[in-house]
């Protein structure tokens, strides 16, 4: 270490600096009330670790780099300003960039270092490679799903877990000779190359309902293969934003499985979508509802003391937020309590309809999510549900043939009075029957949601008559 | 040679726990806006690009920049995108204290 000149012993204390602002900038995020901070303390650590870099005795041209950054710059502004409806599949798509980096990276170091690769260097290599593609591709698959030029359903056919595992068996034991025998070069495009075919293969049979856990798991892996290529590169900064990264998408999959009551490998193997087809096609329907026009449901709305809302990704989709949060106002005018349950998966992505909502003004401490606002669910006068389905099914309780049994749900079937926003009867997004429906004390609205809601407002004793 | 791999997973894992306990605390209402957050941190990976595209190589230098070129550009993207669209969902969480009457 002796010979390391003393500006490469700067550039490391730069790096230790960006390390520390990187943690600080998580821990800040903890809550809204710090979190801006956390973005700040981020960009400096960023800005401070990439000037540092620069000034790397080493470095012999500059033109190509600063061409690099400035393109890289005018490429990341628009991705910046999509519309927030749009985050999940722009999260996917720098899921992709941030893994595509990580393959190029690993793949010049190999050809750079090879044939003269230690063991334990090329394994870590190999992950690198490997997590990366299949990150790379996998995310560009998720993000052509949620932007729906890909076909949103579930394409399954018989064997395709044998085939998925088979193709990633072979990349891995590729891998294992590459690790023995590094000067066997030919081989390393296959592991590049089937990763490739098999992050789209992975997500071909995952439907769009799945895609919350989806996209945390590419989180994870791209942070891991961030993770890889930090070992490779014997950069410390890297490993820990890699390791953060990695840590933060497998705790928000867990998280999304767990709100959906499904495994990783289910998610990864199950198909969900298809399977339910059968199930609930067998339901004979003789069961009546009663519903209720805007008037009505204004009048019960206005005698109300407690009123929660629970949106679902329905909601975003009529693009009703704006009117929710008109009827949040009158209702808060006339002195009703008003508070929001988010299921988990209520978005495209983990806390995606906090999003939405905070973007429609509604104050984010009437946000409550699952835990939080189940136990005032038995106060409530009325649970107004919008564009959700399966997360408040009460068969997921106590059905054990139901394929959602065990599922978290909100409890909204607790409520005095329960209204059902909702275009028509046709199952929801898993297709499954929902007992909600028929209860006595269910109210559906049926209608688009925008326009329903809308009505309601309007329709409110003293309210704003047109 | 050994005993700086044996630090880097040191390293490895003491950021793993440490990642562990800072985002268990986050709450569900900035998950999306953590996923962009630690999306840009990741892109960190750029240092390693620009060393790429930058050093001097004895052989493979033109595949070095032309790699590490186009990975400089993929993980700007990411910085740049991240950051902006962060704080941009950031400043729209407001507490109803705060609200204008």
């Amino acid at each position: 270490m002796s010979t390391v000149p003393p500006s490469d012993q700067l550039i490391e204390v730069a790096y230790l600096i960006a390390t520390a602002l990187f943690i600080l900038s998580l821990k800040w995020l903890g809550s809204p009330a710090t979190a801006r901070r956390g973005v700040f303390a981020g960009e400096i650590g960023m800005l401070v670790a990439v000037l540092a870099t620069l000034l790397h005795h080493g470095i012999v041209e500059y033109k190509w780099i600063l061409i690099a950054l400035v393109l890289g710059s005018i490429i990341g502004v628009p991705l910046g300003e999509v519309a927030m409806t749009a985050v999940p599949q722009r999260t996917a798509l720098s899921h992709a960039f941030g893994a595509l980096c990580v393959t190029l990276v690993g793949t010049a170091e190999f050809y750079l270092r090879a044939p003269a690769v230690p063991p334990f260097m090329m394994a870590v290599l190999s992950m690198e490679v490997i997590l990366g593609s299949l990150t790379f591709t996998g995310s560009l698959m998720a993000a052509g799903k949620l932007q729906e030029i890909l076909p949103q359903r579930p394409i399954t056919y018989k064997g395709q877990n044998i085939v998925n595992l088979g193709l990633l068996g072979v990349a891995i034991v590729v891998a294992g000779v590459l690790v023995a025998h590094p000067e066997k070069m030919m081989l390393f495009p296959v592991i590049v190359g089937i990763p490739l075919v098999f992050g789209v293969m992975m997500i071909v049979p995952i439907g769009g309902a799945d895609m919350p856990t989806v996209i945390s798991l590419l989180n994870s892996y791209a942070g891991l293969s961030a993770a890889a290529m930090g070992f490779v590169l014997d950069s410390k900064l890297l490993i820990i934003a890699g390791a953060l990264d990695g840590a933060s998408g497998f705790i928000l999959s867990v998280n999304m499985s767990k709100a959906m009551n499904r495994s990783f490998s289910n998610v990864l193997f199950g198909a969900f979508g298809q399977e339910q087809a059968g199930a609930a096609a067998g339901a004979q329907e003789t069961r009546s509802v009663h519903s209720a026009t805007p008037e009505e449901a204004a009048a019960i709305l206005s005698a109300a003391n407690k009123v929660v809302i629970v949106p679902g990704y329905g909601m975003a989709v009529a693009q009703a937020q704006h009117k929710v949060r008109e009827l949040y106002d009158a209702l808060t005018k006339r002195g009703i309590d008003v508070k929001f349950g988010i299921h988990p998966v209520a978005g495209r992505m983990p806390g995606h309809m906090n999003v939405l909502l905070a973007e429609a003004d509604i104050p984010y401490d009437k946000l409550l999510d699952m835990d939080e606002i189940n136990g005032e669910f038995a106060q409530a006068d009325v649970a107004l549900v919008i564009g959700a389905n399966d997360v408040t099914n009460p068969a997921a309780r106590h059905d054990h043939a139901s394929p959602i049994y065990g599922m978290p749900i909100l409890d909204v079937d607790k409520a005095r009075t329960v209204m059902v926003i909702k275009r028509s009867m046709a199952a929801g997004f898993a297709g499954i029957d929902n007992p909600l429906y028929y209860l006595d004390r269910t109210l559906m609205l049926f209608g688009d949601a925008k326009s329903f809601v809308g009505s309601i407002v309007r329709e409110l004793p003293g309210g704003n008559h047109e | 040679m050994k005993l700086d791999l044996l630090t880097s997973l040191y390293v490895f894992m003491l950021a793993a726990f440490i990642g562990f306990e800072v985002i268990r605390r986050v709450s569900p209402l900035l998950h999306t806006p953590l996923m962009s957050l630690t999306n840009a941190l990741d892109a960190i990976a750029v240092v390693g690009a620009i060393l790429l595209a930058g050093l001097h190589h004895e052989h493979g230098a033109l595949l070095a920049k032309v790699l590490g070129t186009i990975a400089i550009v993929a993980a700007t993207s990411n910085i740049v995108g991240g950051f902006l669209i962060t704080d941009r969902m950031l400043r729209m969480f407001k507490t109803s204290g705060r609200r204008k009457p």
